[in-house]
């Protein structure tokens, strides 16, 4: 670890501290409807698809609204992958894709997961990348926002019946949020070396002779969104590794920036929601703890080198020269710092795209994403998911404390009882659920077994990461893992289905049931919820709870092989 | 819940004509206006023929050249379309090798690297990012330290001297943006063209 790795890692954070108010401000504007621009547009659209903007609904009219049109989205893309080699924009003439890789990639887009078990650029055509795909790196993004919105709409209405109304949340995050800060920032990608183009292929001769293909395409509008949408879903088979995705230094950083804004950003609106903003500077501050012990860990692991190496006769270390560490899967512009803040910061969000591969990292180091996402990818978070994961976690904390003093909890003037408790606690425990059950299975069955890449502990990891990221909806891999098989392409939809919509739906349900309370004055009694004390009890809740339920798995899986590694083991 | 199917699909398709459809073909227009080199993919061109990418890193096998780091790209087998063979640096399937700390096969492999290393320069410790394989497979860069490694075994290919090819390294190597993000590089290609053009 070196001084100017943590001054990156530390230009990282202040810079998303400082665009944390002005995004948190610009979002509370456009979701009360005082930012309206594109007016016309917006109206056009609400006229034709008979929507009375006015007009609020109740949390089970929110969802549904929200299921609809998920289900239309997955419908429409898992089609154009099936006839997109009829169709026009694809210059490779690439094939239609098999039934059981279009279902996993239509639900893997549309809940914002964006797991590729393919290679884009051998599989996916311009139009399927970009009238499907970046379509969803969009609607799962603003769909996601639009549900943060609504939860805090239940913290701050008095005895409503109603928490908002989807399509114009949706429309309005689209359109006001979203679009104006990706075109923004696609022409910035483009003056950094991102292509945005509809050629095909190139075919060049190197210097040496041989012929080298160069995969080509409208890149920078999908990396764009891809990013600040926390979608993750590369262009290209190797992400933001790639030299056409994240071209330099300033590319990266951008792009690490863009995954936390928003989610940054809207707890500053939930804090002008309910009238205190320092809730939501309390909320980024847990955030902030768990993101900087993540960092911290995967960069010393990865700073410190592999072992094994170091025998060889190879230098790990670093000097002027080089930069060091475990360079396995890594690229050389971003070296060890930036490699694992990035790692780091795509797992504490639902991000999950990639600058270097985690598959290759060293056991600790590769565990830091592993915690991130199995603690329900609440530090930031995706748009919108971090948010409402983080105010489920609130919820446990704040019935915790009310349990140790024996008083009713109440947070932000709201009562927490027996019945948010209860769906609190089944969109908690519904992640396990589903990322351990599936490891289980597939631990035990040959087409689980057939996909791994790496022998011993690692191949459990491999399995444990997948599962774990297609639940959280993260999208990030183990990706020696061979996840194109109809076993993974079709457990891999079910997990990121279910990490998705089972807990969609019972946190509206906290937001109906929260909204049709009273707002109760804070009184001398009142917990606050905006201190020190808060914010460890915070902390310390989701640790324990993520701690509990996933420690044993994470001692087979890199604690065992870390061990096994100092023992100088191999496999 | 029939009455939101119609905004459903109205909403989808006008989401899709908007950012599916407008959205790139506006950055498209704007970035081949603006920047129209880096939009075309960074291409260079010598007699009318590209050579390569500038930001893409290529294949470079011979001892005349420096060359980069391990790729672990692939291409399909020409003899059996079910399989792949190995094409280091093919930018029409980038790929990673994927290969976790304790594998037995990448320790193989490193130390196979690292004794063909040894042998073409043996006053020097070998660079780390010389024997692990990029994580795009394709790496524009090797640092500094791994382009100085190599310029014995260049100097001897080419009969120059090799304070000269030192020199031209250190010339070539790209320091942090503002001194701060980032780490020091140098572009393979971009140092072949110049060793090309010393002659």
């Amino acid at each position: 670890m070196t001084p100017n790795g943590w001054l990156q890692i530390a230009l990282f954070g202040g810079l998303v501290v400082l665009v944390t108010k002005p995004l948190g401000a610009w979002m509370h504007a456009v979701f009360e409807g005082r930012r309206r621009w594109l007016g016309p547009v917006e109206t056009a659209i609400y006229r034709a698809a008979g929507i009375d903007e006015t007009k609020e609904q109740h949390w089970t009219g929110y969802a549904i609204g929200m299921l609809l049109f998920s289900a239309v989205s997955i419908i429409f893309l898992y089609l154009l992958q099936r006839f997109q080699g009829a169709l026009p924009l694809n210059p490779m003439g690439l094939d239609n894709n098999s039934a059981d890789n279009s279902f996993n990639t239509a639900v893997s887009f549309v809940t914002n997961t964006n797991w590729q078990s393919y290679t884009p650029e051998t599989t996916m055509s311009y139009l399927t990348q970009m009238v499907g795909l970046t379509v969803q790196n969009f609607a799962s993004a603003a769909v996601g926002i639009a549900l943060a919105i609504a939860l805090a709409r239940g913290f701050t209405r008095r005895q409503s019946k109603t928490i908002g109304n989807f399509w114009v949340d949706l429309v309005r995050g689209t359109l006001y949020v979203l679009l104006p800060i990706s075109i923004v920032v696609a022409l910035l990608l483009v003056w950094q070396g991102v292509p945005q183009n509809f050629s095909a292929y190139v075919d060049a001769t190197t210097l040496e002779g041989a012929t080298q293909q160069i995969a080509q395409g409208p890149v920078a509008s999908q990396e764009a969104i891809k990013m600040l949408g926390t979608n993750g879903g590369g262009f290209f088979n190797t992400n933001s590794a790639h030299p056409y995705e994240n071209p330099t230094p300033l590319s990266n950083l951008a792009q690490m920036v863009l995954i936390f804004c928003l989610g940054a950003g809207l707890t500053n609106t939930f804090g002008r929601m309910i009238g205190d903003q320092r809730q939501g500077w309390a909320i980024l501050a847990a955030m902030g703890m768990l993101w900087l012990g993540g960092v911290t860990l995967a960069y010393w692991a990865e700073a410190a080198g592999n072992p094994a190496f170091t025998q060889l006769g190879v230098d790990q270390s670093v000097t002027a020269l080089q930069s060091g560490g475990n360079m396995e899967g890594k690229e050389v512009r971003f070296g060890i710092a930036a490699s694992a803040l990035f790692a780091t910061v795509t797992t504490d969000a639902s991000c999950g795209a990639v600058n270097s591969f985690h598959d290759s990292f060293m056991p600790l180091g590769g565990m830091v994403p592993l915690i991130n996402m199995m603690l329900g990818e609440v530090i930031v978070g995706g748009v919108g998911a971090g948010l409402y994961g983080m105010l489920l976690f609130v919820i446990i904390a704040i019935f915790i404390a009310g349990l140790m003093v024996g008083r009713t909890p109440e947070y932000v003037g709201k009562k927490i009882e027996a019945k948010e408790v209860k769906m609190t606690i089944l969109a908690i425990l519904c992640l396990p659920l589903v990322m351990l059950g599936f490891t289980a299975i597939s631990s035990v069955i040959e087409p689980g077994l057939a996909g791994l890449a790496n022998a011993g502990p690692h191949g459990f990891t491999e399995m444990l990461y997948a599962y774990t990221s297609g639940a959280a909806n993260n999208g990030s891999a183990f990706a020696g893992l061979s996840a194109n098989t109809p076993w993974y392409n079709y457990s891999l939809g079910v997990a990121m289905f279910i990490g998705r919509f089972f807990v969609i739906l019972p946190m509206l349900a906290i937001a109906g049931s929260l909204a049709a309370k009273k707002i109760v004055p804070a009184s001398s009694g009142t917990f606050p919820t905006h201190g020190t004390l808060f914010v460890v009890l915070l902390v310390g809740t989701i640790a324990i709870v993520g701690g509990l339920t996933f420690f044993p798995a994470l001692a087979l899986g890199p604690i065992v092989e870390h061990l096994a590694m100092q023992a100088g083991a191999s496999f | 819940m029939l009455n939101q199917l119609r905004p459903a699909l109205f909403v989808f398709v006008a989401l899709t004509l908007i950012t599916g459809v407008a959205y790139p073909y506006a950055v498209t227009g704007v970035a081949q206006l603006v920047f129209p080199y880096q939009s075309k993919g960074s291409l260079i061109e010598r007699g009318g023929k590209v050579i390569g990418a500038e930001i893409i890193g290529q294949n470079f096998d011979s001892e005349r050249y420096f060359h980069g780091r391990p790729s672990a790209t692939t291409a399909t087998d020409p003899n059996d379309s079910t399989k792949t063979v190995p094409a280091p640096y093919n930018a029409g399937n980038s790929s990673a090798s994927n290969a976790g700390p304790t594998s037995k096969a990448l320790i193989e492999r490193v130390q196979a690297d690292a004794e063909k290393l040894k042998a073409e320069n043996p006053n020097a410790p070998v660079p780390v990012d010389l024997i692990t394989t990029t994580g795009s497979g394709l790496d524009p860069h090797v640092t500094p330290a791994g382009a100085l490694f190599q310029v014995p075994r260049v100097a001897k290919a080419r009969g120059l001297d090799e304070a000269r090819l030192r020199k031209l390294v250190e010339d070539s190597v790209e320091g942090r943006l503002l001194g701060l993000v980032g780490e020091p590089r140098v572009n393979v290609l971009k140092l072949n063209l110049a060793l090309d053009a010393l002659g």
